[in-house]
């Protein structure tokens, strides 16, 4: 397991090193750069910055430069917030991004499993239809949709239960307080939810379907223990594989999450980074999000080699 | 349990597992209806200067963010005449928009998709079909390209290259086509070594033969399926984008941008939200009701 | 006295998108205490289905009706809490395939303890007790470590005693057993048919046995019910349906069995030579995990033999003998590691890809299953001209179309039937398009390997009186595969035994037969069931013991010959010689047959 984690370490290592070479280069080959601006500098002025960022520099150099910081752990200053590093910056905005994403994930996974299961169990009756029909809207409708149809009913109309006013706040962060959090999480989970539930019960129909299952009723079982210790193990698996798409799709949901409800995450920087050729800081946030999809691929083979005996880790 | 008696009653025609297919997708209501609304919207969009009445960039500043006649709520002005949709915020009709942005986002759709399919089929019938050494090498390529976060790099190049149309096609296709080559590296993998194709090399075919003769034509299932399962991917990757500013510019639309622009005026205007949405939403179903009854009825053992 | 368990005109019906299937058709039976009913049929003919209806298992399409009464109480359609009381207490299955039919994830220990646990209250230890006496009494050796391992770590053989284990530890009256050794090898079926036999005699437990083998039926059964097409079309104790048979289905089901008693085809025509394969070695690296050094598996392991025009030669052993990769490497669709293919004097594994692919005009193959080895989208016509589009350039369409038409006439197919396609056609059928396409360039030699073995026991005799015929007729000469003693019996002129890569025995059929000298050779006889139940009651039972080795373990081949064997696994061991003991009679070494 030690042996196996390590490995996975180093096989780590040169995946990261391609995302950064080839974001960087992407990023340089283009037109424009971080200091151009409507404001045209003297030409020495100009000459100056662009000489106290390396930004002079053959290509070659300024790739070489880039890696031998990265190495350090330095992600180098942002260059258009002056005042921050790009590694102060991203330190501001992942815990806000972790804590949405994650919660996303969460409800994802326990909602959009439980909801899967039900429907496999019920299949091809009302239950099952209906439940099928809600994850069919669910992937199909999206997040800039949802958002901002949500934030009118539950935001703006508001609801009110037993004399209470349950109106929930329709942007802004609040360090993460509940009923800040309700709203962007329900939009960024929504669609993870619906997949969720239908790879969920394709699976589960399969397993229940499989000898193994009928042995086990041969056996005598009670049925809720024939689904909890026979069926649910296997139905599981490929949602663990489906582990590292989830978080590339709640990432991109993310970008526009932030957006529209204001929230201050990585992502919103991130667009303006792209848009501002703010190299190091774009660079920054595709190597911490690269890193994260790598390290959470990495728990889901460990997680699939303990729920299934039949995969070796090596 | 299959019967082993076959009655001579059966035409002495042979019916294809294609033309199996066919009817049994036939058979399917959902697939079939979404066909008939999918071809009704591809249609309209098609024909759409001939359908309205208006131009896609014609300004009106009269009817500025007016509801159709028919609105049932009350509204703050009536567009009148035949603008079925409203207006927009400047007037513009929306039922021609909304027909011009499904062109885009067809369109995108539907290119990206057949660029993600060039890339993923060569690439992974490549990688399947020579196996060992070399697929090992190409798969784990793969590996590495789906720990890239790659929204980050469709928005990256969409900035940098400063929203060029063609270019949104081909950002799109490269993010796509990974799925793609997985999934026709393993069932190449997997057709290559089914006994009929040891029968066809022990029947003296050459490996030409085998591979336009046997694998090609058993491939095209599965990758069927996964195309009509990627052009609503697509759709939404461009709404997204254009949801963020980064997609179609002006005077040109797609859903994704109406939908955008839709959603600040929703409380005022909700028509400009309601219209593209549903259009889309529609067209994303009709996609995923298509793919899953294809899936059904290219293997029928499933069901 | 009322019987055991009791079925009354019970049936079942499948609902499909098309039709009901009326799978089951108003079957009714009876099974005394301790007694053994064998249920025979071919595919299809509803002998699983009648059993899971009984016991409320169908699939969630399925429903049944009638009645089912166990000692005299109605368990059809009962309340699932009463149904599972019984099920797995009092009745208990095991099924064809161990290992789909156990749990992945959970260890086989487990699995037997949650049987037990869920019928009986025990202490934690008395029941792991338990477990492990029964997996002993089912004779599995070294039980305490089996019981923490997973069913992918075990052979076939081994999880069908967890199974057996499993069904039986809660002391059933009946077990129902559908197909037990179908997917097992023959010295293993005879394994676990003994365990079968003494779960009979010392626990005085009833048993169900449904097998499509009349051999299996012939050993075991004390009533038999024969079905088809969901009925009963006869049923009696053993020795009449075995010894006067009043139904003709019967009676065409036993003559279709074939047995090794039966007579080969004359002796080997001395003719032309056309094959000869010398000293032939095939190995595969098995890797073990992406980084670890791959091992050499030695699927075919030194090799050798010839073939003469007109004569067929048999080639015999279990799963893992090398038999199907000698077939590839001899046809040149595997590369061969050493040794000589020589074709009419050329040795073919000198040859180009480009030669090799045009002398296939000389010899071709039939395979074991017939759906797989068609291209599910081409139709039977398509497929049947392939080889002779390939290597036969230059035929006009007209000539192509009458040549297959011919073709297919000449192997009992339809020729309307051209432009079926293979999902269209029975397995049968599906098999006949095989032979066709493997025969329509006239080729001097074909290879079937285990041609006949998916078929159903009818359809069986039939293709190798079609493979007969051809022969008689064309002057063929064949390899004819299987794992089946008795199947090989009918064809060969020859016969050549394989027991991990090696030959341990080569001689006449007759010879053969008649005086089996390797005690290999002697085992796969022993333990081939024939459909007499009189001989299977009073022949002597010389069983290997244990599952087939691993091919991987270099000591395993020298399982006859341990005086010579070197105890680690990876060493160079020492190569029997192949003595010729009697004129054309060659015999491994072993060790003297006590």
């Amino acid at each position: 397991m030690l042996r196996y984690s390590l490995k996975r370490l180093l096989g780590a290592v040169p995946t990261l090193f391609v995302i950064v070479t080839l974001t960087f280069f992407m990023m340089r080959a283009a037109p424009g750069g971080p200091f151009d601006s409507a404001r045209r500098l003297p030409p020495e002025i100009e000459h100056n910055v662009a000489a106290a960022y390396n930004l002079d520099k053959p290509l070659l150099t300024q790739y070489g430069i880039y890696l031998t910081k990265l190495a350090h752990g330095d992600f180098g200053p942002s260059y258009k917030n002056k005042d921050f590093t790009v590694a102060q910056l991203i330190g501001i905005g992942l815990p806000v991004s972790a804590k949405l994403g994650l919660s996303a994930m969460a409800v994802a996974i326990i909602l959009g499993f439980l909801l899967g299961t039900w429907a496999a169990l019920r299949q091809n009756r009302w239950q099952d239809y209906s439940v099928m029909a809600v994850a069919m809207t669910g992937i199909t409708i999206p997040t800039f949709v949802t958002a901002p149809v949500l934030t009118l009913i539950f935001g703006i109309y508001g609801i009110s239960l037993f004399g209470h006013d349950f109106t929930l706040p329709v942007g802004g962060w609040a360090g993460g307080k509940l009923a800040n959090m309700i709203l962007p999480v329900t939009v960024l989970a929504l669609p993870q939810v619906a997949f969720i539930a239908r790879l969920t019960r394709g699976s589960m129909i399969e397993v229940l379907r499989s000898n193994y299952i009928r042995t086990a009723r041969a056996k005598g079982l009670p049925s809720f223990r024939i689904i909890t210790r026979h069926a649910l193990r296997a139905a599981i698996l490929p949602l663990v594989s489906y582990l590292g798409p989830a978080v590339a799709g709640i990432l991109t949901g993310s970008l526009v999450v932030e957006q529209i409800f204001g929230i201050p995450g990585v992502g919103r920087y991130f667009i303006q980074a792209a848009l501002n050729r703010d190299y190091t800081l774009v660079m920054g946030v595709v190597i911490c999000y690269a890193g994260l999809i790598v390290a959470l691929n990495f728990v889901a083979d460990v997680l699939y080699a303990i729920l299934d005996p039949r995969v070796r880790l090596t | 349990m299959k019967t082993d008696v076959m009655d001579a009653a059966v035409a002495l025609k042979g019916r294809s597992l294609w033309k199996d297919a066919w009817t049994r997708l036939l058979r399917n209501r959902a697939a079939l209806a979404s066909m008939i609304i999918l071809g009704l919207i591809a249609a309209l969009a098609l024909f759409a200067p001939l359908v309205s009445a208006y131009a896609y960039d014609e300004i009106n500043y009269e009817i500025v963010s007016c509801a159709p006649n028919w609105w049932p709520i009350s509204a703050p002005c009536l567009a009148g005449g035949t603008h079925w949709f409203g207006t927009d915020a400047v007037g513009r009709d929306l039922f021609v928009r909304v027909l011009y942005g499904a062109r885009v986002s067809l369109a995108v759709g539907f290119v990206a998709t057949l660029v993600s399919l060039v890339i993923g089929v060569a690439y992974g019938a490549t990688a399947g079909y020579l196996g060992g050494r070399v697929d090992a090498l190409m798969m784990r390529l793969v590996d590495i390209l789906y720990s890239l976060p790659f929204i980050f790099f469709v928005i990256i190049l969409m900035v940098l290259f400063d929203r060029n149309f063609f270019l949104l096609f081909v950002a799109i296709g490269a993010v796509v086509w990974l799925t793609m080559a997985r999934i026709v590296r393993g069932q190449t993998l997997s057709i290559k070594q089914k006994e009929f194709v040891e029968a066809a090399r022990a029947g003296g075919v050459s490996s030409f033969g085998i591979i336009t003769r046997h694998i090609m034509p058993n491939v095209v299932g599965p990758v069927v399926v996964y195309v009509t399962l990627t052009v609503p991917d697509v759709i939404l990757i461009e709404s997204f984008l254009s949801f963020l500013g980064l997609g179609i510019q002006e005077p040109l639309t797609s859903w994704g941008v109406l939908i955008a622009d839709g959603a600040n005026t929703m409380e005022s205007a909700p028509w400009l939200l309601i219209f593209p949405a549903l259009f889309m939403a529609v067209t994303l179903f009709c996609f995923n009701f298509i793919g899953d009854g294809l899936r059904d009825a290219l293997d029928p053992r499933d069901r | 006295m009322t019987a055991l368990l009791e079925i009354r005109n019970l049936n079942v019906y499948f609902a499909t998108p098309d039709s009901d299937v009326h799978a089951v058709k108003d079957v009714s039976l009876t099974i005394g205490e301790s007694e053994c009913l064998g249920v025979v049929g071919e595919s299809g003919s509803g002998k699983s289905q009648l059993f899971l209806g009984a016991m409320g298992l169908l699939a969630s399409n399925g429903r049944a009706s009638g009645s089912v009464l166990y000692r005299g109480q109605e368990i059809l359609g009962a309340p699932a809490a009463s149904l599972n009381r019984l099920r797995g207490a009092k009745i208990t299955m095991i099924f064809q395939d161990p290992l789909t039919s156990l749990t992945p994830h959970m260890t086989v220990g487990a699995q037997i303890m949650e049987a037990l646990n869920s019928h009986r209250a025990l202490p934690r230890d008395e029941a792991r007790a338990r477990v492990r006496e029964m997996l002993e009494y089912v004779r599995i050796p070294d039980a305490a470590r089996r019981m923490t391992q997973y069913p992918h770590e075990l052979s076939g053989g081994m999880r069908q005693r967890v199974m057996i284990a499993m069904a039986t530890i809660t002391g059933p009256d009946l077990l129902i057993a559908d197909e037990p050794t179908t997917a097992l090898d023959v010295t293993v079926q005879a394994q676990i048919l003994e365990i079968l036999r003494a779960l009979k005699s010392d626990k005085k437990t009833a048993i169900a046995l449904i097998s499509h083998d009349m051999g299996v039926i012939a050993g075991n059964a004390d009533q038999v019910q024969v079905m088809r097409s969901g009925r009963i079309v006869e049923q009696g104790p053993v020795d009449n349906i075995f010894y006067a048979p009043q139904q003709d289905y019967t009676k065409m089901l036993l003559a279709a069995m074939p047995r090794a008693a039966d007579p080969g085809p004359d002796t080997s025509p001395r003719q032309e030579l056309l094959l000869d394969v010398r000293d032939l070695k095939v190995s595969f690296p098995v890797s073990q995990g992406i980084f670890a050094k791959a091992k050499e598996l030695r699927a075919v392991d030194g090799v050798s033999f010839t073939l003469r025009a007109g004569e067929t030669l048999g080639v015999v052993g279990e799963s893992g003998c090398g038999k199907s990769t000698l077939a590839r490497a001899v046809l040149q669709l595997l590369p061969a590691d050493k040794g000589k293919v020589l074709w009419l004097g050329r040795d073919l594994t000198e040859e180009s890809r480009e030669d090799i692919r045009r002398q296939r005009r000389g010899f071709q193959i039939v395979f074991q299953d017939p759906l797989a080895s068609l291209d599910p989208r081409m139709p039977v016509g398509v497929s049947i001209a392939e080889p002779l589009k390939a290597l036969e350039p230059g035929l006009s369409r007209a000539d192509i179309a009458a040549r297959v038409r011919a073709m297919m006439q000449k192997v009992g197919l339809e020729p309307e039937w051209i432009n079926r396609y293979p999902h269209e056609l029975s397995g049968g059928q599906n098999q006949r398009v095989g032979i066709a396409r493997a025969m329509i360039i006239a080729p001097r030699m074909v290879v079937c390997d285990e041609a006949v073995s998916a078929l159903d026991v009818s359809i069986q005799a039939q293709i190798v009186d079609l493979l007969k015929g051809l022969q008689a007729e064309t002057g063929l000469a064949m390899i004819f595969i299987s794992h089946d003693l008795a199947v090989v019996r009918r064809l060969s002129h020859r016969v050549m035994v394989l027991y991990l890569g090696r030959v341990v025995e080569m001689a006449n059929s007759d010879a053969l037969y008649r005086d089996p000298r390797h005690p290999y050779t002697r085992a796969l006889l022993a333990a081939a069931p024939t459909p007499d139940p009189r001989h299977e009651r009073t022949r002597p039972r010389a069983l290997l013991t244990g599952d087939l080795p691993s091919p991987l373990d270099r000591r395993a081949q020298l399982s006859f010959l341990k005086s010579k064997r070197i105890d680690d696994a990876e060493a160079d061991q020492y190569r029997p010689l192949l003595i010729e003991e009697a004129p054309g009679h060659f015999v491994a070494e072993h060790d003297p047959v006590i």
